[in-house]
């Protein structure tokens, strides 16, 4: 057991005697206490043998019982605890009159041991036990859960944190594990059949006639085009606020679950995102957040004020609180439909005041994979001279400035012949294309100037379902749009963080601290889309959903990959790949940030480089009732003979 | 490309030393620098082994000192000569010079007062460096890991090779058996994209309060399937209290999605009133036109040869969050007279209908509003003949309800 955990053990004997007051007048009704902040770190288990059993229970939230799945008798399930380099053997009993499953995510597992039922194994039925072993080969923040119906959504899924063989390269005085979670008093079944009949369901924050005469949101015209697209800007999350309770470690809001702290310490907080539907956007308003690890694996600290994090994503976090207060910790769904809140302060029973819920975001036509906002007047906007901003934007012929062009090699930039003079692109913000300078030759290139209509909204009369743009996508019911203009997102801070007035985290922001461990170029690409319609509800990869694929993704074992994920729709989605570490490609070469789940942004789209581990792995979106409607296809990784090892 | 970067070096060192933690190069995917040429593999006399001292500089300014590379020649960019880099190009002036180094990683803090830092330089692998004045005469090449005239991981191009053949058999066959597993990648498919899906729907089921006897009307469906063929039910009527029910009908219908919002639907049709023997055959479609508008509609071939038609449409007006405005057409045709049913050839008859209602909970939504019927034509001729009514006004209230 690790030291950390006898620190924390040594302070909850020392911090009984705090009992501050809870703020309450700060608070907005739904996160008015129900009780005085609840000190209670997860129950742990670790070990080389381990023991869970999945059973039904109840459990208590902001004073309300509800129902759930839960192992050994908690919710959110045990905290594992494990060390790099030991073998684990994990007792897993199923108390439950229905198959069950654990799937440990991101922990590099042989296949077998992966636990998705029909992919990796059989299942585990009821009222029996399956034991899962494997090595520990990682270190870092992990999760797992149940892969078998929608178990997740009613509780089962809990943390992993794995401490390295040596010393912690991230040094901290004392660590919270923050498991955020989505709760719904409604059986997942229901929400799922809802969600089917009328997919606007949940969205309690749709665009009115009154908001119109208001002048709130879009103005008539765009409600006009987006109508004529049938498209519902404000469709951010399926399943919102209006039916869920968002939780820190099992409490709700009212709750106020409170991790203690002493002033000066460094502190670090293992953020995992454990929802079944919601994207999360976290800040502790007073503190800086220094992020160090990402899905597991370290990167170069980041400080930020603010990040997003997708479903089944993980961030360490290290704040360093040096006053005698509280700050609150605040998870607000992407939508803003409703937030998790925790506390971190020096004694229990302290709160700090909770933020109003900010407006919720529209969506743009960058979000629909079009993007319109080109503004070419901006003076000296020369922030950040992100030319990795470029990849997927094609400028076609875009043809040269007179300047020799230096030999800036835009070969990345999709940029096809252009060779785009440097001195003519002077302080150009590639990522936002606010662009202070001129981009000769720009208005003569017809494709460009067609393919992105800088008059502004003339290309909404572009064609919203050109599957020319998209060979792979079987064109069906299913496709409601295919992004025509797909732009790499990954330097954007995620939908609705555009303009909060402080620093975000984007995904260009993460840099690996190991290099990494395949820097081979890949050998070949794969593109998948990401297909839905928001109508009927459904979605899937590449216009297929799991139930219709008539084969897996085939890889080659050893075999480097590059897989390009283009969103073609209006929402984010977390996709998740089994058994592989990936790296992004975000222009940090060797040491591009690993990761097992990546968001891709509405109508965006994002590459990664993967080296391919033998077996069959899921793929597919962490968005549960997305994967659900069928979402997900397997990848199956062969060694060149044709077996798996 | 080469004043760009120093210019940025420049600015950096001068204006945001602070921030700029670290400078990645690697932020410019693709960039060769002629004049600036770094052979990874040529060896330098005397390299200093920079890597470790890149984790001490961290520490000082950061408390986290972030692993680097245990194995500093392990990076090919360790060792550098840069032949031909001309720092004299760097010009304030140049509209380069704003850009936001922070976001440049790998670089290690080097504020431009703290001089000593920079002292180890190994000026001797840059052969024809010319360092113009105020610049740090050390730069820390090793970490910018991705600083590399030849590209490097991510950063480079994928290939084209073929991808193999998917085999047909599970890996994990071979742990579980080959039965267990495709019993549980059946279950697998079916509950991802495979359900079976229904809802029963009534968007009109109310009272009407009109002249001459107040009444009741329906139209609702229900419908059973997956994503793409369904079988759907639908049932309209209507009638007086107190008299007999007036029109009654209740299609069969075979529903196929063809795009992501249109259904075709073809089936029966039974009418149990007025003329409770006949049987039309069906084809119609119903779905979501542009700007939000659910359509239905449908010809009817009746058993003895004559044609129908039927069109409605509805748009729900979201007043606020919880109360919706309906408009609501519905218009029918025949193609011919239909004596024994009262039908004329042509429009036989319209309804308007304007309905605002609460949805607190969107199954069960009640309502009122206004409806306005019609009847033109023949139509409106026999029926006067009969001595009915051809329509009017109606004040309804009801449910809009579904489960």
């Amino acid at each position: 057991m690790s030291r950390v955990l006898d620190r924390r053990q040594l302070l909850r004997g020392a911090t009984l005697a705090g009992g501050g007051v809870a703020l309450s007048a700060y608070m907005p009704a739904w996160a008015q206490p129900v009780s005085a902040g609840i000190v209670k770190p997860l129950p742990t288990v670790s070990g080389d043998e381990i023991r869970l059993r999945v059973a039904h229970q109840m459990m208590m939230i902001d004073g309300r019982q509800s129902h759930a799945i839960g192992i050994n008798g908690t919710v959110p399930a045990p905290l594992i605890r494990l060390r790099e380099g030991q073998t684990v053997r994990l007792h897993v009993e199923n108390g439950l009159d229905e198959q069950t499953s654990l799937h440990w995510h991101g922990l590099i597992v042989p296949f077998q041991m992966d636990g998705v039922p029909g992919v990796a194994f059989p299942g585990i039925d009821k009222r029996t036990t399956f034991t899962y072993e494997f090595p520990i080969v990682q270190a870092g923040t992990y999760w797992y859960h149940s892969h078998s119906g929608l178990q997740e959504q009613m509780g089962l899924y809990g943390p992993i944190v794995i401490d390295p063989k040596g010393v912690d390269p991230i040094q901290s005085d004392r660590e919270h594990v923050i498991v955020l979670s989505d709760h719904s008093q409604l059986h997942p079944h229901r929400i799922f059949m809802k969600l089917k009949k009328q997919s606007g369901y949940f969205n309690r924050q749709q665009q009115t006639l009154a908001g119109l005469l208001k002048g709130e949101d879009q103005p008539l015209k765009d409600r006009l085009d987006w109508g004529k697209m049938r498209m519902d800007p404000t469709d951010v999350a399926d399943v919102t606020g209006s039916n869920y309770t968002y939780l820190v470690n099992g409490h709700g809001p009212q709750d106020n679950w409170t991790g203690l702290f002493r002033p000066g310490e460094r502190v670090r907080l293992r953020v995992i995102n454990a929802s079944a539907m919601t994207t999360f956007n976290v800040r502790i308003p007073g503190l800086k957040l220094s992020v160090v690890q990402a899905d597991g694996l370290n990167v170069r600290p980041v400080e930020v004020d603010e990040f997003q994090i997708g479903v089944a994503e993980t961030y360490d976090v290290i704040v360093t609180p040096s006053d005698e207060r509280a700050y609150t910790l605040v998870g607000e769904s992407v939508d803003r439909s409703g937030m998790a809140r925790a506390t971190l302060s020096p004694r229990e029973g302290m709160a700090a005041e909770v933020p109003p819920l900010r407006k919720r975001p529209v969506a743009t036509m960058k979000d629909m994979g079009m993007d319109m906002n080109m503004d070419m007047s901006g003076g000296g906007s020369m922030q950040g001279m992100d030319h990795s901003g470029m990849p997927g934007m094609d400028h076609g012929s875009m043809a040269t400035a007179e300047k020799p062009a230096a030999a800036m090699d835009h070969a990345q930039m999709d940029h096809g012949a252009a060779g785009a003079g440097a001195g003519g692109m002077a302080g150009m913000d590639h990522g936002a294309m606010q662009s202070g300078a001129t981009m000769p030759g720009m208005a003569g290139a017809p494709d460009a100037a067609g393919g992105m209509a800088m008059g502004g909204m003339a290309g909404m009369d572009m064609n919203m379902r050109d599957f020319s743009k998209a060979p792979g996508v079987k064109k069906g019911p299913g496709v409601q749009t295919i992004s025509p203009m797909p732009m790499d997102r990954t330097g954007d801070p995620g939908q609705g963080l555009e303009n909060v007035g402080h620093r975000v985290l984007n995904y260009r922001d993460l840099v690996a601290v190991d290099r990494n461990p395949d820097l081979r170029a890949p050998s070949r690409e794969v593109q998948i889309h990401l297909t839905g319609n928001m109508e009927r509800y459904m979605w899937a990869l590449d216009g297929e959903k799991l139930s219709e694929v008539k084969a897996p993704i085939p890889f080659l074992a050893g075999e480097r990959v590059r897989v390009t994920l283009v969103n073609d729709t209006m929402m984010g989605h977390p996709i998740h790949l089994h058994g592989h570490f990936f790296e992004l490609v975000t222009g940090h070469g060797a040491y591009s940030p690993r990761k097992h789940t990546v968001m891709v942004q509405p109508g965006g789209k994002v590459s990664w480089d993967v080296t391919a581990n033998e077996g069959d792995w899921a793929f597919h979106c962490h968005m549960l009732y997305h994967m659900h409607a069928g979402m997900m296809q397997v990848v199956q990784v062969r060694s060149a003979k044709g077996e798996a090892a | 490309m080469k004043a760009l970067l120093l210019a940025g070096i420049g600015a950096l060192v001068a204006t945001a030393p602070a921030t700029a933690q670290t400078m990645d190069h690697s932020m410019m995917p693709g960039m060769s620098m002629p004049g600036m040429k770094m052979p990874a593999k040529k060896p330098t006399a005397r390299s200093r082994p920079a890597t470790k001292r890149a984790p001490a500089k961290k520490a000082a300014t950061r408390k986290v000192p972030a692993k680097r590379p245990s194995k500093p020649a392990a990076d090919p960019h360790a060792e550098h000569t840069m032949p031909g880099m001309d720092m004299s190009g760097a010009n304030a002036a140049d509209p380069h010079a704003g850009h936001d180094m922070s976001q440049m990683s790998g670089m290690n803090p080097a504020p431009a007062t703290a001089t000593g830092e920079h002292t180890g330089h190994d000026m001797s692998a840059m052969p024809g460096m010319d360092m113009a004045p105020g610049q740090p005469t050390q730069h820390d090449m090793s970490s910018m890991p991705g600083m590399a005239t030849v590209p490097v991981g991510t950063d480079l191009k994928p290939g084209n090779a073929p991808a193999p053949a998917p085999s047909p058999v599970l890996a994990a066959s071979r742990y579980y058996g080959e039965a267990a597993m495709s019993d549980a990648n059946r279950d697998l498919r079916r509950e991802h994209g495979g359900m079976t899906y229904y809802q029963v729907l009534f968007n009109l089921a109310e009272y009407q309060a009109r002249k001459g006897g107040d009444g009741y009307r329906w139209d609702g469906e229900a419908w059973i399937g997956g994503d793409i063929n369904r079988l759907t039910l639908k049932s309209e009527g209507e009638g007086t209290f107190g008299k007999p029910l007036e029109a009654a009908e209740v299609q069969a219908l075979y529903s196929r999605a063809l795009d992501p919002y249109w259904n075709l639907q073809a089936g029966v049709r039974y009418d149990f009133k007025p003329n409770p023997s006949r049987t039309y055959a069906t084809v119609g479609i119903e779905g979501l036109a542009p700007y939000w508008f659910d359509v239905e509609g449908a010809l009817f071939l009746s058993d003895k040869g004559d044609v129908l038609g039927r069109a409605e449409a509805w748009y729900d007006e979201r007043v606020t969050q919880f109360f919706v405005l309906q408009p609501r057409v519905e218009a029918n045709f025949a193609a011919q007279d239909v004596r024994q049913d009262g039908i004329g050839s042509g429009l036989t008859d319209l309804e308007l209908g304007l309905r605002l209602r609460y949805e607190k909970s969107r199954e069960f939504a009640p309502y009122i509003g206004v409806s306005w019927e019609r009847q033109f034509g023949d139509t409106a001729r026999f029926t006067r003949a009969r001595g009915d009514d051809t329509g009017g006004f109606s004040f309804v209230a009801g449910v809009r309800t579904w489960f």
